[in-house]
């Protein structure tokens, strides 16, 4: 078991670029140099709008489901989550004449309600993360269409009553539309890095996914925290949907499953491992800044949708063997 | 020396089949280093994991600093005092040093965990015990030693009276055991009481001042560590009991061909240059304590591990075997000492489980021959005498004895002709066990050749025909069954080089 020389040896440098985060910062650029000189209609300025309009929810799923991730869970339920809330949010303020601050609390409290069903299914009957939120993600397909009888939701359009919310993540100047979401979401990646580095809650979380009976044995309520890393989860999965809401213009019931896919596959290529204890918002960060390049970026060369998906599959195997071979180098 | 700290009193427990403890009792000074020795199986582990909640003790008092206690998980022992330091440890590995030591009581700052504070504050602990590990080092980079120092440092960090070590020295290197004895000689001084178990003599004699031996769950007595021999403390491990019929003699008659022969193997720590022959219908018996690496050279030369080095002979000839499947095609088998996890797939049948190996052979087509399955199983059920309403039955409803009969028929079914048996009586009852005996010679005798892993002296002695001995990797002896004795095999495999 002899280590003398450890995985993270080297300059600081080097190991920025040994550790996965390093990886995908350099592969967020390699990705970007390559649109930017291979297509010129993707060097407008509109590709950053579209860009952010995709990121934003998938960010904030992402970083919510890094908590359960880290613990060495998953959440499923992401995906239906954003789209079964968002309707919620549109039945309150289309069906039900509630101002728009009151949808987007309503939606936000769904997700958290979820989450900590999610956490306290996972902590105190102890069932597997991923049957439990597989069955949530079902339970919560059919309750936006029950809820709202079938309706598609619609958030309130710019003009009309209730039309701020459309400017919460962009704004009109001059004819252009500036992204001013960037700003919450460096808001929201700077707190919730210090939340997962600096606080009880990052450093149980962290301990949880990586040696559960050990935390336990330390004295620390298990159950307590697993149900907070869900409940995180939920927090953002309401935040996403409001995201989601606010971004387009019809909401389809019964929609959403697959989303969850891309902010798990953003979260993993971000460094975050599946078998726990290993993970930061940063990484999630760039993980999902290279799934929406390449989903934004790939019809500019040419290729759609269908080699989109292949291409994020490959790149997501690319990403766990890395952190399946850094693990085993670990380990033995 | 100072004042009792912790008296166990006629702690009893049974579990189902075994009497684990009968009526022990042990006391711990303020300021000793107590040893707690006795062969595998004797009851050391149990008794400590009364002693700290895990099991609950069926009868007897423990008595801890003047109260009676009875704790009902490790974390009330802990609390109060007492803490193990694991063989197997109990680290987070994606934490730095100080944050496992301080994990669950983080300093805040502004709501924020203090991580400076910390690091300084684990600083300080390691130069109180002269130990050298930086606080914000990954927990999981540093060798086993270390981790293991980091334990005891948490320990004495949350103000422990009583430390527990159950086998330290099994992963340490030399420089560290030195270096983990000055910290005890340290604690020691401090007043602290520290039980120490190990199998190592030479450490046993080093570091404590009386031994408290075990044997068969029973307490069978104290001595003062100076005042007495090496072998006094190893007649007390093994006692004068009479097993039934060792074996006198070798069944194998001189100039019996080889059928299996290990050159050189190397794998890990745990496998160093081990080389050994196999005669046809031989019983070799393979002994020594408890990870001296008699398992992991089996797996390695069955393919379930990757070698370093080293050849492997079959009927003289060289053999590739990197995987288990060229293993088994070699008519090579390993019957794992835990049949549980690595041998049967519980909630299936007796049949399903003993055609696994080879249902190929019980296909017609692409499809499985039911029928023929049921057949041959049947015979082989009939043939081990293997107690069961039907061959259908689920494995998971067979006592141990018969599971063990299980996985024999599978690989016979298999026309296995080297047979690895890992502890093949560990968990079974008496009776059952004679039964797996007569079986074992009598694989013998048809010219089967067996190697036999056991912890279990008298079962070496009773089946074996020669012996071989290993230690920390290594062989360190070979004994005909002529010559052995409990005694020549117990210092064999004490023998540190």
């Amino acid at each position: 078991m002899e280590k003398k020389k450890n995985a993270a040896g080297g300059s600081p440098l080097a190991r920025v670029f040994k550790s996965q985060e390093g990886i995908a910062f350099a592969a967020t650029i390699i990705l970007f140099v390559f649109f930017i000189v291979a297509s010129k209609s993707f060097r407008r300025y509109t590709t950053i709008v579209t860009l952010c309009n995709y990121m934003y929810y998938i960010l904030l799923m992402a970083i919510g489901v890094t908590f359960p991730l880290i613990t060495a869970g998953v959440d499923l339920s992401l995906g239906t989550g954003v789209v079964c809330y968002s309707i919620i949010g549109s039945f309150i303020i289309n069906q039900m004449g509630m101002p728009v601050g009151v949808g987007m609390l309503v939606t936000i409290l769904m997700g958290v309600l979820f989450g900590v069903i999610n956490g306290v299914i996972i902590a105190t009957l102890e069932l597997p993360p991923f049957i439990t939120t597989l069955c949530t993600m079902m339970i919560v397909r059919g309750l936006g269409s029950i809820l709202t009888g079938g309706l598609s939701g619609v958030w309130p359009m710019e003009g009309s009553k209730g039309g701020w919310c459309r400017n919460i993540l962009k704004v009109k100047a001059n004819g252009k539309i500036i992204p001013i979401g960037i700003i919450w979401m460096i808001i929201i990646l700077v707190i919730m890095s210090v939340i997962l580095r600096k606080t009880k809650v990052g450093r149980y979380i962290i301990a949880l996914g990586s040696n559960k009976e050990a935390l336990r044995l330390s004295g620390v309520n298990v159950a307590k925290w697993t149900i907070v890393a869900y409940s995180i989860c939920g927090l953002f999965t309401g935040l996403a949907a409001i995201a989601y809401a606010c971004t387009f213009s019809n909401i389809t019931p019964g929609t959403g499953a697959g989303l969850e896919l891309d902010a798990i596959g953003g979260a993993i290529i971000g460094g975050t491992s599946m078998t726990g204890g290993v993970g930061s918002i940063a990484g999630t960060f760039l993980g999902v800044l290279i799934i929406s390049l390449l989903k934004t970026g790939l019809p500019y060369v040419g290729l759609q949708a269908n080699w989109q998906q292949i291409i994020t599959g490959i790149v997501l195997i690319a990403a766990v063997t890395i952190d399946v071979l850094q693990h085993r180098k670990k380990t033995t | 020396m100072g004042e009792i700290i912790l008296t166990m009193k006629d702690i009893d427990k049974t579990f189902p089949g075994v009497h684990a403890l009968d009526h022990v009792s042990l006391d711990v000074k303020k300021g000793e280093v107590l040893a707690l020795m006795g062969e595998n199986g004797a009851g050391k582990s149990t008794l400590m994991k009364v002693l700290t909640g895990i099991y609950k003790k069926d009868s007897g008092t423990i008595t801890y600093e003047g109260r009676e206690i009875e704790f009902k998980n490790p974390h009330e022992a802990q609390e109060a005092g007492i803490v193990i330091v694991h063989q197997e440890l109990n680290m987070i590995g994606h934490l730095t040093v100080a944050q496992n030591i301080f994990i669950g009581r983080e300093p805040l700052n502004g709501g924020l965990i203090d991580d400076a504070k910390m690091n300084r504050d684990a600083k300080k602990l390691f130069e109180k015990l002269k130990i050298e590990i930086d606080p914000t080092e990954k927990m999981n980079l540093l060798t086993i030693g270390k981790q293991q120092m980091c334990e005891i440092a948490k320990a004495i960090s949350r103000n422990a009276k009583l430390i527990i070590f159950d086998e330290p020295s099994a992963a340490l290197t030399d420089a560290e055991i030195e270096q983990l004895f000055t910290i005890i000689r340290d604690l020691r001084e401090q007043q602290l009481g520290i039980i120490y178990i190990s199998h190592r003599m030479d450490e046993i004699k080093k570091i404590t001042d009386r031994v408290t031996v075990m044997r068969d769950g029973c307490n069978v007595g104290t001595l003062i560590t100076k005042d007495c021999t090496k072998d006094d403390i190893i007649n007390m491990m093994i006692g004068h009991v009479i097993y039934a019929a060792p074996k006198t003699e070798s069944h194998v008659k001189p100039g019996t061909p080889v059928v299996l022969k290990a050159e050189h193997i190397n794998a890990g720590r745990m496998v160093r240059d081990v080389s050994f022959e196999l005669h046809k219908g031989e019983i070799l018996g393979f002994s020594g304590l408890m990870g001296a690496g008699r398992t992991e050279t089996a797996r390695a030369i069955f393919g379930a591990d990757a070698r370093e080095s080293g050849d492997i002979y079959i009927n003289g000839e060289k053999v590739k075997i990197t995987r288990p499947e060229e293993a088994v095609s070699a008519g090579l088998s390993y019957l794992s000492e835990d049949r549980k996890q690595f041998g049967l797939a519980l909630k299936k049948s007796i049949v399903e489980n003993s055609t696994l190996t080879c249902l190929p052979k019980f296909c017609r087509r692409q499809f499985i021959d039911k029928k023929k399955e049921k057949e041959v199983t049947q015979k082989y059920v009939d043939m081990l005498q293997l107690k069961t309403p039907g061959v259908d039955q689920l494995v998971i409803n067979l006592s141990g004895g018969n599971q063990q009969k299980v996985v024999i028929g599978k690989w016979l079914i298999g026309d296995a002709d080297i047979l690895i048996f890992d502890e093949p009586t560990r968990g079974i009852d008496v009776g059952a066990k004679e039964e797996i005996y007569e079986l074992m010679n009598r694989l013998a005798d048809e010219g089967k050749s067996i190697i036999m892993i056991s912890s279990e002296l008298a079962e070496i002695l009773r089946m074996s025909d020669r012996i071989i001995v290993m230690c920390e990797g290594k062989i360190t002896g070979e004994l005909d069954i002529a010559e052995a004795t409990q005694a020549k095999i117990m210092n064999l495999a004490t023998m540190r080089n």
